[in-house]
């Protein structure tokens, strides 16, 4: 077990150096860049650019600039924003709560009611329950997030007028119950494409659960629906979903950033386009790293959980 | 010429037949294909049965609602017809959609063939690659990208192929793998055929079914990440229209012009539900293992 787990914890960290690799290209190689900008301003001339580029150590050729980078990371310096000057882990610590909230409430409201969908769909297969929830499934697989937002602010914010069209909270209030408010309907919205894959996957995993030895055994041995739904069934098709979730973690996150523009919402997604903006390569790259990481740390989580709930998985 | 040869001869007509069956009463799989056909006639035939081009600006008609005169979808606000707008946006989305599944199906098929019939150190690394580039959420990685290039059509078409392959490149990479050892791929090394009339002769075909799954999904997927880059500011830039940047500024006209945010909004479900559900119908009418699933 702890060969295992440090065996992954290894891979990760390859995986963080390849991710590291392709982000810094990414963004070095492409043109433009933060000079670009300096470039526009008519009262620059050529020697004051190139001074710039001197100071902030642009000048030096890629590979050295990233080996520089990368060997602050390691150590817990990962450069300062080009915008104000505050440390790039300060900056993203500062909107990481926001984004976390958002995500965490998410996947709290599409596991909940997606897991519930996709089993009540498998036990009804084929019903008119089965094939309208599968097809809405699909539709909201397919709806932009950030269109379901608009609509969703349309309804609820213009006409309505039940909640807040953005922001975490009311300037001066800032209660449990005014988080809230502002939550539910971001929240809602990132969730919808997981409910859909939430369901879909939990309605082919139940499938496999019913049609399994030890379902039929719980039943000839007299145990009432239920007991063998809520022992045996349920449980065993949610072995699969912890890793799923995992899987799924870049998804949610690649959704948060949309979903955090629309609402107003302070997290991540809203710093990286900000960022990108101003063309603050160091908050971009710290960005890129941060997410990768937290995709990574979720992945391993999940897959020691489905090790910890499954016997039958042995990890070696 | 090759034991290969005959053997897929035999049995392809026999797969096509069965699978097209299969699709053709798959009642979601044709909702699809209709919404898809639909829409593209739609695309390609509307612009010119209205009397509004797309470009044509009209300042006394500035955000007119659907069904003003012959606006059918309203006016923008330049007062540029929507109609006009979406159906042009349309051509241009879903060929991008098109040129993504070529680009991304291409690289991810060479790039499993290669891995899955090479194995070892070198499937190890390309696999890690695939790792590397799933472990970021690729709109991060595709606006990185999007912020510094010139978008045109192509170019987006281009960056998003860059973070679409990896899917397939998994799927073909672990069908090679359990494809390798069977007798068409020994006796086709018997009889001293080259690694690459293997990988692209013999392998590949062989795992077509789940390529053109993967490549049908892909559409779907390109066609929604094109309308998030665009919806942000950093797709494809007016006055070329796409149905993402046809919603950038609806957000704040929310309020008084509704349409300018639904229209589009309808355009891009209906396409990606379209292509979701036909690679949904292929996957279940050519996968014989997802039968009853």
């Amino acid at each position: 077990m702890l060969r295992y787990i440090l065996s992954r914890i290894g891979q990760s960290l390859l995986l963080l150096l390849i991710v590291s690799f392709i982000g810094f290209a990414v963004l070095t190689l492409a043109p433009g860049g933060p000079l670009s900008q300096f470039a526009l301003s008519p009262g620059m001339t050529q020697e004051q650019i190139d001074k710039i580029a001197t100071q902030m150590g642009l000048d030096r050729p890629v590979v050295v600039q990233y080996l520089d980078w990368f060997r602050h990371m390691l150590i817990g310096d990962w450069g300062t924003s080009y915008r104000d000057g505050q440390s790039v882990l300060h900056v993203i610590g500062s909107h990481l709560f926001a984004t976390l909230l958002l995500m965490g409430t998410a996947t709290v409201i599409s596991v909940s009611l997606g897991s519930a969908i996709g089993i009540f769909s498998a036990l009804r297969r084929g019903s008119v329950f089965d094939y309208t929830t599968m097809l809405a499934a699909m539709v909201a697989l397919s709806i932009p997030t950030f269109w379901f937002g608009l609509i969703a602010i349309y309804i609820f914010s213009l006409n309505l007028g039940w909640l807040p069209a953005g922001n975490m909270y009311t300037v001066g209030d800032g209660s449990v119950l005014d988080y809230l408010r502002h939550l539910i309907m971001p929240a809602g919205v990132l969730a919808l494409v997981d409910v859909a894959i939430w369901s879909r996957y939990m309605r082919s995993s139940t499938l496999n659960v019913i049609n399994q030895d030890f379902v039929r055994t719980a039943r000839a041995k007299g145990l009432t629906r239920r007991r063998v739904l809520f022992k045996h069934i349920v449980g065993n098709s949610l072995v699969p979903m912890i890793t799923l979730a995992g899987l799924q973690l870049p998804m949610v996150l690649g959704g948060a950033l949309v979903t955090e523009t629309v609402f107003t919402w302070p997290g991540m997604g809203r710093l990286f386009l900000d960022s990108l903006g101003y063309s603050d390569y160091p908050v971009v790259m710290g960005l890129l790293m941060a997410s990768a990481m937290l995709v990574l740390i979720g992945n391993l989580a999940a897959d020691l959980a489905v090790a910890l709930i499954d016997p039958r998985i042995r990890l070696d | 010429m090759s034991a290969a040869t005959t053997n897929t001869a035999t049995r392809r007509p026999f797969i096509k037949s069965r699978a097209m069956r299969r699709f053709l009463s798959n009642k979601m799989a044709l909702v699809g294909l209709a919404m898809v056909l639909s829409l593209t006639v739609a695309c390609f035939l509307g612009p010119h049965l209205l009397p509004y081009d797309e470009l044509f600006i009209d300042l006394r008609a500035r955000f007119a609602p659907p069904g003003t005169g012959a606006h059918i979808f309203g006016t923008d606000p330049l007062g540029r017809d929507i109609a006009a707008r979406l159906f042009h946006a349309g051509q241009i989305s879903m060929a991008v959609g098109f040129a993504v599944m070529l680009i991304a199906t291409t690289i991810g098929s060479v790039v499993g063939v290669v891995s899955g019939y090479y194995g070892g150190v070198v499937s190890a690394v390309l696999m890690r690659i695939v790792d590397a580039f799933l472990s970021f959420p690729s709109v991060f990685l595709l606006l990185a990208l999007a912020a510094f290039i010139q978008p045109g059509p192509v170019m987006i078409a281009l960056i998003i192929s860059a973070t679409s392959w990896m899917e397939v490149a998994r799927i073909v990479d672990s069908e090679v793998k359990s494809l390798r050892n069977q007798d068409f791929v020994q006796a086709a090394h018997m009889l001293g055929l080259s690694g690459r009339w293997i990988m692209f002769r013999e392998l590949l075909p062989n795992a077509i079914g789940p390529i053109i799954v993967a490549a049908t999904l892909t559409v779907a997927r390109a066609i929604l990440l094109e309308a998030y880059i665009s919806f942000l500011g950093y797709g494809i830039q007016p006055p070329l229209p796409s149905w993402g940047n046809m919603l950038n500024g609806a957000q704040q006209y929310l309020a008084s012009a509704p349409w300018l945010a639904i229209v589009p909004g309808v355009a891009i479900t209906i396409a990606v539900t379209g292509f979701n559900l036909i690679g949904d119908g292929l996957r279940d009418a050519l996968d014989s293992r997802s039968q009853g699933h």
